[in-house]
């Protein structure tokens, strides 16, 4: 009985799943390339470093300490929930205790983690709502992305604590246990003496509470920042490997160049099929690239860009975790209509102005501290420059100040009002 | 060798080596800001007396150099910056440059960087890898009295920093000099941009509490030093401005780290 119960379940849990990845895949479809994936050893490598040794968290390095624990302890607790699922679906239970001391490693990690994880979320709560750390606040920060965090992070504490419940209480429920429980195993002679039957109802409670959350927490999370969970590794997996300093090239325009400067052999060159932008630079959704949105979607709001963006330290409208949580809503927002109605589609509104000012794409000065400091290797400053090229290719809407070195380098070739002449006056 | 950045110097003119069938080692890729920021030619002036003391193969485009076309980029520019881009690579290509060398950060990534996707291939230097290799292999000898006692700090661009990974150089070259650099609370990759970045420099910053600046030449007085080391242009320009608005400018010297080694070379 349990063991149908449990496969219908699990079954509901992976339909609900399957339809909310199917929606992200067709807005992934909406999207603009990037740049090709290519150096799969190198992304290997830098998935190995930033994911999994948390290389960049550390650059802060209390809050990057408990972000690791929580993500090492996810890593083997994982582990223990496949098992889970195989001992529901056959009625086993511990299953994969067979593997002998991996197990034990696993199953011991996993409990001390569960534990440790539980105080971390405890302090990370104390931190959102007590302490108001700076960095987790901020004018993008509305009341729904707290409610957010907290729901997200509340959640995580309930899945520890039934883990831990689970634990304590098969230890007392069994003389003969298998795997190891460092923690639990101090607890549970406590409730050796409870009644064989209680002791086995609270256990069945934590197990059915733990495995029922975490059907509750993955469907949740494509709908919460808390996607984050998914979608982070794949981002620094995809993330650009080129200088942080390297801007893409728009190789639309190198063909109009080339056009203009060499008329006859780009005119032959031109290969069929080969259609210029609709657009150049990003408006609205249908622009974002595939990295923007997978950017939009790893995102958890931590805010560590916006703490070291020095046009948001020194006042500026600019924020870079703004810039980002943007994007998601945008797409949110417009996506599954031009998934229904087509590229045409139309609602009245658009990124820039309705969602970010013109204000905000200027004051960026490019100085990768944002990019830098994301641990998941989200790229702003790109995304900041594709909104300047829309502005200023299409709109021709650049500020006054930037017109006018347009239109030095253009008649002079210096951003200054200088003869080039003058070039070589350093040396008198 | 401060009298000599006084007077006039001689500078090797690529199309006038290359009339004669020569063809030097290096192009000193001078930029915008070398030939026509008053206060930053002096750092393009002190680099070349660097480059002539070393004996360095080298030659400069002079009139026919122009913008790298990097402001223009980060304004949202992509037509104009291509244009330049391709203009400056038939040039590379017409003189069949190998190697280049810059003083600019910021002329150092685009053309080492974003460059080569429109064709070029050559060889970027920095100035500081460059200075760093010529210390190291000893053939550039310094006087460590020249600048002794100063105490220094070095606020570090961000087109050499984090968009290239270069922290290490500036800091050796300085050390060679004897000096101990006291760094500012941000530093290396961490490093306050000092607000000019991304065009900025040729536009009001938009509105906010403060000037970018002012906070990071802050930052800098608080190590106490004598001297502000930089190696940028704009980075020069802005905490330049930042020790007249805190009226230090007197007590305290912003140096490029290019005419701390001209005072000091043997």
């Amino acid at each position: 009985m349990s063991q149908l119960v449990f496969i219908v379940l699990l079954t509901i849990t992976i339909g609900i799943f399957a339809y909310s990845a199917f929606k992200v895949y067709q807005l992934f479809k909406l999207t603009k390339p990037a740049y090709p994936v290519r150096d799969f050893g190198k992304r290997i490598n830098r998935t190995i470093v930033n994911a999994f040794f948390q290389q960049r968290i550390f650059r802060n390095p209390v809050a990057g300490f408990m972000h690791a624990m929580v993500f090492w302890g996810f890593c083997l607790i994982l582990v223990g929930s496949i098992e889970m699922v195989i001992d529901g679906i056959a009625g086993t239970e511990r299953i994969l205790a067979s593997l002998g001391l991996v197990y034990n490693i696993i199953i011991g990690g996993g409990d001390l983690f569960a534990y440790i994880i539980a105080v971390f979320i405890v302090v990370f709560i104390i931190r959102r709502t007590i302490l108001n750390v700076n960095r987790l606040h901020g004018k993008e920060m509305q009341k729904k992305n707290h409610i957010d965090a907290i729901l997200a992070l509340t959640m995580i504490l309930l899945l520890m604590i039934s883990l831990a419940g689970m634990n304590m209480f098969y230890i007392a429920g069994h003389s003969d246990y298998v795997g190891v429980y460092p923690i639990s195993a101090l607890i549970a002679p406590l409730f050796v003496n409870m009644q064989a039957d209680t002791i086995k109802l609270i256990h069945d409670i934590s197990w059915w509470s733990h495995i029922i959350l975490i059907f509750i927490f993955a469907n949740a999370l494509p709908y919460s920042k808390h996607f984050h969970i998914f979608m982070s590794i794949p981002n620094v997996f995809f993330s650009r490997l080129t200088p942080l300093g390297k801007m893409t090239n728009m190789d639309s325009i190198t063909k109009e160049v080339k056009l203009m400067m060499n008329p006859e052999t780009a005119f032959a060159a031109t290969p069929e099929g080969d259609e210029p932008p609709a657009r150049f630079g990003i408006l609205d959704a249908e622009d974002f690239t595939w990295k923007n949105y997978i950017d939009s979607l790893a995102c958890t709001q931590c805010g560590r860009c916006t703490a070291v963006c020095p046009a948001n330290i020194t006042g500026k409208e600019l924020s870079p975790r703004k810039m980002i949580m943007n994007i998601r809503q945008r797409m949110k927002m417009k996506g599954p209509h031009l998934v229904k109605q087509g590229a045409d589609y139309n609602d009245g509104f658009s990124l820039i102005r309705d969602l970010i000012k013109e204000e905000e794409v200027w004051a960026c000065t490019t100085c990768n501290a944002c990019a830098k400091e994301c641990p998941l290797n989200i790229d702003h400053p790109t995304f900041i420059l594709d909104l300047r090229r829309y502005l200023v290719m299409e709109e021709s809407a650049a500020p006054a100040q930037l017109n006018a070195i347009f239109a030095n380098i253009e008649n002079n070739g210096a951003p200054w009002q200088y003869s080039n002449e003058d070039r070589l006056n350093w040396t008198e | 060798m401060s009298e000599a950045l006084k007077s006039k110097i001689e500078v090797p003119i690529m199309a006038e080596l290359f009339a004669k069938g020569e063809k030097p080692e290096y192009l000193f890729w001078v930029g915008c800001a070398g030939a026509f920021d008053t206060r930053y030619m002096k750092v393009a002036k002190a680099f070349a007396t660097i480059l002539n003391h070393l004996g360095t193969s080298y030659a400069v485009l002079g009139k026919e150099e122009s913008c790298t076309g990097d402001p223009a980029r980060r304004a949202g520019n992509e037509m104009l910056f291509q244009m330049q881009a391709m203009t400056n690579i038939e040039i590379f290509k017409m003189y069949e440059i190998k190697k280049i060398i810059t003083i600019c950060p910021h002329c150092y990534n685009t053309l080492k960087n974003e460059y080569p996707d429109l064709g070029a291939e050559f060889e970027v230097v920095n100035y500081l890898e460059f200075l760093q290799g010529m210390i190291k292999s000893g053939k550039l000898k310094l006087d460590k009295s020249k600048l002794k006692g100063n105490k220094v700090t070095y606020h570090d661009p961000c087109y050499l920093g984090r968009a290239n990974d270069i922290y290490d150089s500036p800091r050796f070259v300085i050390e060679s000099l004897g000096l101990k650099i006291s760094e500012m609370q941000r530093n290396k990759s961490f490093a306050l941009c000092c607000g000019a970045g991304g065009a900025q420099m040729f536009k009001d910053a938009e509105k906010g509490d403060k000037e970018i600046f002012i906070e990071r030449t802050e930052e800098a007085l608080e190590t106490k030093s004598d001297i502000i080391a930089t190696a940028c242009p704009f980075c020069m320009t802005m905490i330049t401005d930042g020790l007249k608005y805190k009226n230090k400018e007197e007590e305290i010297k912003n140096l490029d780290i290019a005419e701390m080694i001209a005072t000091a070379i043997i």
